[in-house]
């Protein structure tokens, strides 16, 4: 798989990301980090304990760290909860948490499976 | 070269966000990273002016980007410090307080690596030429300072003490010639004097006596009165100094300069045309040596000389006004008359401190009115200096320094000090700190704090002891800590400073030393001093409350020493002391008053016979080895005697006393509700109402 194809795949925007970054290397490097960082895991465990401050931060930075890589899918769905989340819980939120959730796994699914292909030179 | 490079500090709490930053940027500067606003509060003070550049996030943990801006403003850091904002909060207001917190540029994420890598350069580029013309300028000011001041005030004090004049002489003559000038300016605009003149002509009047140099000592000081000829010489020290000011080298024709020359040749001439050297009249006289003539006139009328004593103020004025020390511009004596009744206040305001306080507020207004000087770079390599020293000393001295401030509450503690606590160089908030809380009780944190709040701006230094886990180990420290207090009218706390040093090994001793001082050695029990004092505290702090005093001893003691030794004596005073302790409650007070007499201090309810009783009961009878010990006990308590310590003890001595001659072996209370007066009793002298001795014979179990 390419990294445009990775891009594709978890609904990104590649040309944005390689006009703004302009070096493909530095983008791969970023994108195979991507699943190492923790805010996500902040976020599910700030999100069950009903820290919501705590979760607010988690999701800006999200949404901050999908902007840079333009990740666009779950940059979007992590600022609407953002928003929904910004001078606490609101009802929303509920479903938007989900959202992320969802978007969150199928970027780092797409990522696990270019660096799959990436590993093996077959 | 690679530490050539400046040094960009990123403040982010992504990781990927600063890795992003940091792959941008790492090629040309130095990068380096906080992860949340106190992390990159703590770098700036670490690195001071080192820092060319701040990339700033706004949503962090513990402190915010405007967090963080808010303290650079407060330690003028974003005067030296450029900031550059990144952040995904591109709403309005977001970006309007960022920049009117001070941040040079705002990007919003995503951002473009070309954009971010111009910025910064473009930013970093702008604030050095910046910081080399506040140099270049606050060396020039700092130069004039240095020439019109220091250079001209040791001068004139070389002639002072040539002179043997007070080394007061030249400050007063300034602060008056100052007066005199503004009072002058204020009447007239015939001079057209500016503030600059004044300030100029104040400076240069310390120049008048400069020719004083070339005259001889002899006659320079002599005691009595000149000769015509010593006149002459003396005559000369007007022209001389002129002449030193017109012969020098090079800026004669500084305002300074020509101000000072004028004085110094003209300041012995009259009005009336009658002075010296030139015989100059009227207004040809410059009015700066009119002014300082006069005010040397005064100045000396006032001071002690080897000639003669010292005149007070109102009669050097009268002298002055009615012509008998020289003729003068009738305008410039309307001022002198003007200002007379606030003169004595205003020279002796004139210590020397003040007037370099005054000269201090000088130089900052002029660099309030230059805003960009106000934190500059030599300030921040001075600072940067003593830093430095202070971290040397600090290093050495194995003593806990620390700083705190409260807005934020941030504490931050010399490197020892952290790691023996175990704690990180910098706190935020301390006082919910958890890992604080584990090192030092919280009721001492809020007692210090109390302390540091009361104090005052005038006496801001508190010292306070307590202890606190250090290296892992319970231990007393000392606390010396000065509060700072802002310099607003109504003074804010916002902080401390202070240090903390073990005094575990000094604190024990002087605990083992009070209590070997307050404790009988034989037998353990308190000596009869330590027990007053605490019995007295017992009074006062529950003065409602219901005490009984008892004072006994052992009956026949004397020849349980005579017949088994001093030794068995000794057993026989522990084994009573041992009786005592296991008799009474918690809350009560036992004490070996001497020799063979003790004490006992009880609180009770209802009535105090029972309590009485039953102590006794359990100190008098059966023996110790052969000796019997048989007690005589006399009471008083509180409901009959009043809270005096004094006059309970003298009432139970009393109540003893009458036991005693009653054949011993009992116990009676002192009563002085019984009217029945009982002569062999010495009546107690220590009330003040006519109370009288008395003994209720109330056998107690032999």
């Amino acid at each position: 798989m390419t990294l445009e194809g990775c891009y594709a795949a978890m609904g990104g925007d590649y040309a944005d990301a390689i006009g703004r970054l302009r070096s493909e290397r530095m983008i791969q490097k970023f994108v195979l980090k991507f699943p190492k960082d923790e805010s996500f895991d902040l976020l599910c465990r700030s999100w069950e304990s009903k820290n919501y401050q705590e979760a607010f931060r988690a999701a800006h930075t999200i949404k901050g760290i999908c902007q840079n890589l333009s990740i666009t899918r779950l940059g979007d769905s992590a600022a609407r909860l953002t928003d929904a989340l910004r001078g606490g819980w609101t009802p929303p939120a509920d479903a938007l948490v989900e959202e992320v959730r969802r978007d969150y796994r199928d970027t780092v699914e797409a990522i696990r499976g270019y660096e799959a292909s990436q590993a093996s030179p077959l | 070269m690679e530490q050539n490079k400046q040094k960009i500090l990123i403040a982010d709490d992504s990781e990927i966000n600063r890795s992003i930053l940091a792959d941008m940027l790492g090629d040309e500067y130095e990068i380096l990273e906080a992860e949340n606003g106190v992390e990159a509060v703590t770098v700036m003070q670490k690195q001071g002016g080192e820092l060319s550049l701040l990339l700033l996030d706004i949503v962090m943990p513990e402190m915010d980007g405007f967090g963080v801006l808010t303290v650079m403003n407060q330690n003028r850091w974003i005067e030296d410090i450029p900031v550059i904002m990144i952040s995904a909060e591109s709403s309005s207001s977001h970006v309007e307080r960022a920049y009117e917190l001070g941040v040079t540029d705002f990007i919003s994420r995503p951002f473009d690596a070309l954009i971010v890598h111009r910025r910064v350069v473009n930013t970093i580029l702008l604030y050095t030429k910046q910081k080399k013309l506040i140099n270049l300028v606050a060396d020039q000011i700092y130069e004039k300072e240095q020439r019109s001041s220091l250079m001209i005030d040791i001068l004139s004090h070389i002639v002072e003490f040539r002179n043997g004049e007070s080394g007061m002489h030249v400050l007063h003559v300034r602060t008056l010639t100052e007066l005199l000038l503004r009072e002058l300016a204020r009447r007239t605009d015939r001079y057209a004097l500016t503030q600059a003149d004044i300030s100029l002509i104040g400076t240069a009047s310390a120049l008048h006596d400069i020719g004083k140099i070339a005259i001889p000592e002899e006659v320079l000081n002599k005691p009595g009165r000149l000769t015509d000829e010593e006149f002459a010489v003396m005559k000369t020290h007007t022209t001389v100094g002129a002449a030193m000011l017109e012969n020098l080298p090079f800026h004669q024709d500084e305002p300074l300069v020509r101000t000072a020359y004028d004085i110094c040749r003209w300041h012995h001439e009259r009005y009336d045309g009658r002075g010296y050297p030139d015989g100059l009249k009227g207004d040809d006289i410059p009015i700066s040596a009119q002014i300082v003539a006069l005010a040397d006139v005064y100045d000396a009328l006032t001071s002690k000389r080897v000639y003669k004593p010292p005149f007070s103020h109102e009669t050097a004025v009268a002298m002055i006004l009615e012509g008998k020390c020289g003729s003068f511009n009738p305008l410039v004596l309307e001022c002198l008359k003007d200002c007379a009744d606030t003169l004595p206040e205003e020279m002796n305001n004139t210590t020397r401190d003040q007037r370099s306080q005054r000269e201090m507020r000088s130089v900052v207004m002029e660099m309030q009115q230059h805003e960009e000087l106000t934190a500059s770079e030599r300030t921040l390599q001075l600072l940067e200096h003593e830093r430095m020293k202070y971290n040397f000393f600090a290093a050495l001295t194995q003593e806990l320094q620390f700083e705190f401030t409260l807005q934020p509450p941030l504490l931050t503690l010399s490197p020892w000090g952290a790691e023996k606590l175990g704690l990180a160089e910098t706190v935020a908030d301390p006082a919910r700190n958890e890992k604080v809380r584990q090192i030092m009780d919280p009721e001492n944190l809020q007692e210090l704090a109390d302390f540091l709040r009361s104090s005052t701006p005038g006496n801001p230094v508190v010292t306070y002891d307590f202890r606190m886990v250090f290296n892992g180990e319970l231990r007393w420290f000392r606390i010396i800590a000065r509060a700072i207090w802002s310099s607003d009218d109504q003074p804010r706390y916002t902080g401390t400073i202070g240090k903390a040093y073990d005094i575990h090994e000094s604190r024990t001793r002087l605990d083992s030393l009070e209590k070997m001082a307050s404790h009988d050695a034989l037998t353990g029990l308190l000596n009869h001093a330590s027990a007053k004092k605490r019995i007295e505290e017992r009074l006062q702090s529950r003065p409602e409350g219901k005490c009984a005093l008892a004072i006994l001893d052992l009956d026949h003691f004397k020849q349980a020493n005579d017949t088994y030794g001093h030794m068995f004596g000794d057993e026989v005073l522990r084994h009573m002391a041992d009786r005592l302790r296991g008799s009474i409650r918690s809350g009560d007070i036992v004490a070996r008053v001497g020799g063979d007499e003790f004490l006992i201090f009880l609180s009770y309810k209802g009535e105090p016979e029972p309590v009485i009783q039953r102590v006794y009961d359990e100190l008098a009878g059966g023996s110790y080895q052969e000796f019997p010990i048989s007690v005589s006990m006399g009471v008083a308590t509180n409901e009959t005697v009043g809270d005096d310590y004094d006059d309970l003890f003298h009432a139970a001595d009393q109540a003893l006393y009458s036991v005693k001659r009653d054949g011993r072996g009992h116990y009676r209370f002192y009563d002085g509700g019984m009217e029945k007066p009982l002569s062999m009793i010495t009546p107690i002298e220590s009330t003040g109402e006519s109370a009288k001795a008395f003994v209720r014979t109330e056998e107690g179990r032999k």
